[in-house]
C-alpha cells in the first residue's frame, strides 16, 4: 500500500515526528494529503520546511506513485 | 524538439516576468486542482500572473524540475525566485504575507494593473 510506504519513509526522515499523517484523499492510492510536525522544521522559512518533505519522498514522486501530493508542515516551537 | 532551447525559455520566462505560474492548463482552461489554487491565491492577492502550461510536452516538466529543483507542478516564481508550489502559495496568502513578498519585490502598486498572461515555452510565444 502506497499509504505505508510513504509513512515509512517520512518516519525515516522525520524520526521524532510528534504528529505524521498520511491520508490517501481520493482513495485511489495516488492523490495524498501529509501532515508533518518536526523539529526540523524549526526556524526554516515554509519553501525549505516543504522540500525536507519532497526530499523524502522523491522515489515515490519520481515513480509516479504520487500523482498530486499536499503538504502540511508545522515547526515543534 | 531541443530541450535546451526549452531550458533557456522556462530560464528567460523566471529571471524576466514578475510572477510566473507553472501549471497544468492555463488560467482560462486549468486542468488540476493544485494549479487552481496556486492561481486563485495570486488572483486574490492582486499578482500579476504569467502563466506556463506544462502539459503540452513533458520535456517542460523534466527541464522545469531541473531548473528549479523543485519535483511538484504547480511551481511559482516571483523576480526569478521561487516561492513554492500550491500549498505554501496557498498558505502565504491566507496569512497576508504572500502580499507583503510581492510588495516588496514588485512595488507597493503592482497589482495597479495587473494583467494575466500565458508564455508558450516551446515556441516562446507570447498571449
Amino acid at each position: 500500500m502506497a499509504v505505508e510506504r510513504l509513512e515509512s519513509l517520512l518516519r525515516d526522515a522525520f524520526p521524532n515526528a510528534p504528529e505524521l499523517r498520511v491520508e490517501d484523499r481520493t482513495g485511489g492510492g495516488d492523490h495524498f494529503q501529509v501532515t508533518v510536525e518536526s523539529p526540523r522544521f524549526d526556524g526554516l522559512p515554509l519553501l525549505e520546511q516543504h522540500r525536507l518533505v519532497n526530499d523524502a519522498l522523491a522515489e515515490p514522486l519520481r515513480d509516479g506513485t504520487i500523482h498530486e501530493l499536499r503538504i502540511k508542515t508545522k515547526g515543534t516551537t | 524538439m531541443i530541450s535546451k532551447d526549452v531550458s533557456q525559455r522556462i530560464k528567460d520566462v523566471i529571471e524576466n516576468e514578475q510572477v510566473v505560474l507553472f501549471m497544468k492548463g492555463t488560467p482560462q482552461f486549468v486542468m488540476c486542482g493544485n494549479s487552481g489554487r496556486a492561481l486563485e491565491a495570486l488572483r486574490a492577492a492582486g499578482a500579476p500572473v504569467t502563466a506556463v502550461d506544462i502539459l503540452p510536452d513533458p520535456t517542460i516538466r523534466q527541464e522545469l524540475s531541473e531548473v528549479s529543483g523543485w519535483p511538484t507542478i504547480p511551481q511559482v516564481f516571483v523576480k526569478g525566485e521561487l516561492v513554492g508550489g500550491a500549498d505554501i502559495t496557498q498558505e502565504l496568502a491566507e496569512t497576508g504575507e504572500l502580499r507583503t513578498i510581492l510588495e516588496e519585490k514588485l512595488g507597493a502598486g503592482y497589482s495597479d494593473d495587473a494583467q494575466e498572461r500565458v508564455v508558450d515555452v516551446l515556441s516562446g510565444t507570447r498571449v
